[in-house]
């Protein structure tokens, strides 16, 4: 094969890029101590040009998978040329080097974003983009030092590549990390907003405000990229789950449960001005916990079935990285936070009490996870032996936790800002808790099996609740001159959101009560009972496929009144290039009830090992997810971020008029 | 009091980063063997190069030796193999055994890395004989044994060079010695 010099001119780009991003980070800097506009307005160019240097570098990077070309160490791991050409392109972030890559394109993008976002004063997009700058120094640095994705095998080219993980080979997966990433890298903007303020001391309203729309559309990409991480777990891994308290998704919940706190704070802030040396700290903590997640994963500090290679020397650096970052925004926080103070009142009934509760609730929520990550790792530098904390812990306290939320969330929804009176609230919330209470305590736990189960009950009630306090919420915006169509975007995004995580809360509550797992030996032609659903086993074929070969069950599923209803296709595969085998499930899928089957062992020649799991309401787990994702973006194309007068408004804010 | 207040979230960090540090240093799968001073369980198994040959515990008890748990079909091995190598060029006996592997990919593997071991064992997929009593859950792993036929040391994992010159070698010197 000719040899093409593509990732030469990738590295090169890498380089120009690490260049770029230091103009980036320093000239600004210097410039606002030394008062030089002129120096201020190289941010932009420089963001415009570490953007287009790191797409350049990715898709060089693409195109070496691409073609195949294994000489590169990485290509060579992660890629093999049977490899259908989709799969292809998202090994580029199956692994370490190439998702990194992916991480540092996202956060250019991000920059390049906000770099063109109209209504901002010059001497703050110039702080911000240098905060971000420096954010992007470290990992480049990082990419440059210790992960190259361009290094070649030379002069000992392999013959073929040694194939991308076939857990990762998953249309799930080929989106799940950019959206993971966009969520993760996008509350890097948010923190430089806060940064930025805290560096300039100009600490009104207007921070919060700008930083809103960034907040929530990360949010709603971590949001969609948890739910499709979980979504892959179920389907992929064969085990019927769809959480694991595994370390990997804790580190991807922390920035969530913070993240969602920051998107409530920051509106208490905007509209009310209160709150804002919380508001700052959660960003700078969101932001941290999303860097905290990054080392978990790819330190090897702890075991997980999503870490990276165990590399201490990577480990060491990144550890120095995230030292430096959140340490010193943390200082800059300890130092320049104080002359904050606030000269607005509230009384102890008002929603900004309440939403900050709730955000207690969501950052307690959120050391617990920390905590029960990382008490492994604790207890083991301490000497008192290794352990794992299991699912119990995680479950014990968060659900309690997330009751208590719901419980505030819908209060607040119907409560005023700055005070509230008793007798009015009582008046918004009767009918609401009657129908919470009677239906959801008393009347529908009995409903799906004829027993009454507690959790179920807790459970059912709330999602009440949340849909009761929410429709009311709902009317009571209705009730302008304009009607229903009054009701604006970002109130109806937030309906959308409560309503989102009320089907998750509904989804969790019926599959962890009412779901049914079984181990079962199936023989060609005998049916076994589930759920009063008949499985049958009627074929087993082998076939190929173009890097694997498998054993393929045909199952028929027959429904309690005995009628056929699907014919399911379990596959067991074995990806011979990694000889690494894998379970493919077969899922009956339905808004009630999902019916999942999965190859186990080979018994004898007719008779397999299967598992079948009955999962009531599943679906809406994810379905949740999506909608509360739906209601973020809802929320940031309200009219106020982009209409005229907004921007005018804005102007008038920046120019210190209000 | 207030001022201190605002530090705390940083105090906490660092401490967080304490540990952090300290965990770098230290492996997560490496979990104490409970056979760690058990005698190596009785096994019959047959050799790679001559499959009626079988071999059983009482043949390769005797001196130190390692036993390296390694299959074609994992990755991890080739990465460790080099390593292997090495400690055999340097006097240590190390039996291989080939687990849940097929013979045919055993031998092209072998050919293409080169055969460090001085002997093979062969356990099949399925079958429950040493890898099973050792609770080997995976490959690579690799083993100690010392001249009595006692379980010295256990890796679950890739052995790295850090790993041969920093506890591999020394435990087989010390176990030499000990005779």
């Amino acid at each position: 094969m000719e040899v093409l010099y593509l990732p030469e001119f990738g590295q090169f780009a890498l380089i120009l890029a690490l260049a770029m991003a230091c103009v980036q980070a320093f000239l600004p800097l210097i410039g606002s101590f030394t008062r030089q506009p002129l120096w201020l307005a190289y941010a932009q160019p420089a963001a415009w040009a570490q953007f287009t240097l790191l797409a350049i570098s990715f898709v060089l990077l693409s195109l070496s998978f691409l073609f195949d070309d294994f000489s590169l160490a990485y290509t060579a791991a992660n890629s093999n040329s049977a490899l259908p050409w989709f799969y292809k392109l998202s090994a580029v972030w199956g692994a370490h080097e190439g998702s990194l890559l992916l991480w540092l394109l996202i956060l250019a993008g991000w920059t390049f974003a906000v770099s063109l976002s109209r209504g901002l004063p010059a001497e703050v997009l110039a702080r911000v983009l240098s905060v971000l700058g420096f954010v992007s120094v470290g990992m480049l640095l990082f990419v440059v030092f210790t992960s190259n994705p361009f290094d070649r095998i030379l002069p000992r080219i392999p013959v073929d590549g040694a194939d991308l993980n076939p857990l990762l080979q998953d249309p799930g997966l080929i989106f799940h990390p950019p959206l993971l990433y966009m969520g993760y890298v996008g509350f890097a903007v948010t923190f430089a907003f806060a940064l930025a303020a805290l560096w300039s001391g100009q600490l009104d309203s207007a921070w919060a405000r700008w930083s809103r729309p960034w907040t929530t559309s990360a949010w709603a990409f971590l949001t969609v990229g948890i739910a499709l991480g979980s979504w892959w777990a179920y389907y992929e891994l064969g085990w019927g789950g769809w959480w694991f308290w595994d370390p990997v998704e804790n580190a991807s919940l922390m920035p969530w449960l913070t993240g969602t706190a920051l998107m409530h704070s920051l509106a208490i802030t905007e509209k009310r001005g209160v709150f804002k040396s919380w508001t700052l700290l959660l960003a700078i903590f969101t932001f941290s916990l999303s860097l905290v997640g990054f080392f978990l994963v790819r330190s090897g500090v702890l075991n997980s079935v999503h870490a990276f290679a165990n590399d201490p020397e990577r480990g060491f650096f990144l550890l120095i990285l995230l030292a430096v970052t959140v340490g010193a925004s943390l200082l800059v926080y300890a130092l320049r936070v104080p002359n904050l103070k606030a000269r607005v009142s509230y009384s102890l009934l008002s929603k900004d009490v309440l939403l900050l509760a709730n955000n207690l609730i969501l950052v307690i929520a959120s050391i617990m996870v920390l905590l029960g990550t990382l008490y492994p790792l604790i207890l083991d530098a301490l000497g008192s032996g290794k352990i794992s904390v299991g699912p119990p812990y995680f479950n014990a306290l968060f659900v309690p936790l997330m009751l208590l939320l719901g419980v505030f969330m819908g209060l607040g929804l119907l409560t005023d800002w700055k005070q509230m009176q008793w007798q009015k609230l009582k008046k918004k919330i009767w009918l609401a808790g009657v129908i919470t209470l009677v239906l959801g305590f008393a009347v529908l736990p009995w409903v799906y099996d004829g027993e009454w189960h507690l959790y179920v009950a807790l459970g059912l009630t709330l999602v009440l609740w949340i849909f009761t306090t929410s429709f009311r919420d709902l009317w009571e915006a209705s009730r302008t001159k304009k009607g229903w169509l009054g009701i604006s975007r970002s109130r109806l995004g937030m309906f959308f959101g409560h309503i989102g995580a009320a089907l998750i809360v509904l989804g969790v509550t019926m599959v962890s009560n009412y779901g049914e797992e079984r181990d079962l030996r199936m023989q060609i032609d005998q049916p076994v009972e589930v759920k009063g659903y008949q499985f049958t086993l009627k074929k087993l074929i082998h076939r190929e496929g173009p890097n694997y070969i498998a054993d393929r069950a045909i199952v028929e599923v027959h429904n309690p009144k005995g009628r056929l209803i699907n014919t399911l296709t379990p596959e067991k595969r074995l990806y011979t290039v990694r000889g690494m085998p894998m379970t493919q499930v077969a899922i009956e899928w339905g808004f009630l009830k999902d019916i999942y089957v999965a190859m186990g062992e080979e018994l004898t020649a007719d008779a397999w090992a299967m598992r079948v799991h009955y999962k009531p309401f599943v679906r809406w787990l994810w379905l949740g997810a999506l909608i509360a994702a739906l209601g973020g973006v809802l929320a940031i194309t309200d009219r106020r971020y982009s209409s005229k007068k907004a921007q005018e408004q804005l102007t008038a804010i920046n120019k210190g008029g209000v | 009091m207030k001022r201190f207040l605002l530090f705390l979230p940083l105090i906490v960090f660092l401490l967080v980063g304490i540990f952090l540090y300290k965990g770098l240093s230290m492996d997560p799968s490496a979990r104490e063997s409970a056979l760690i001073g058990q005698p190596l369980p009785e096994f019959s198994l047959p050799r790679l190069t001559n499959p009626n040959l079988l071999v059983t515990r009482e043949d390769l008890i005797g001196e130190v030796f390692l036993l390296n748990v390694w299959g074609s079909w994992c990755p991890s091995c080739y990465d460790e193999h080099e390593e292997i190598v090495r400690m055999a060029q340097a006097g240590v006996p190390i039996v291989g055994l080939n687990y849940k592997d097929e013979p045919a990919k055993a031998f092209r593997y072998l050919s293409q890395l080169g055969n460090p071991y001085t002997q093979i064992l062969v356990e099949e997929d399925g079958l429950r004989e040493l890898a099973f009593n050792l609770g080997v859950y995976g490959a690579p792993e690799t083993f100690l044994i010392d001249s009595e036929g006692i379980v010295r040391y256990h890796l679950a994992g890739v052995i790295t060079p850090q790993l041969v010159d920093q506890v591999i070698m020394p435990e087989v010197q010390k176990w030499q010695k000990n005779r």
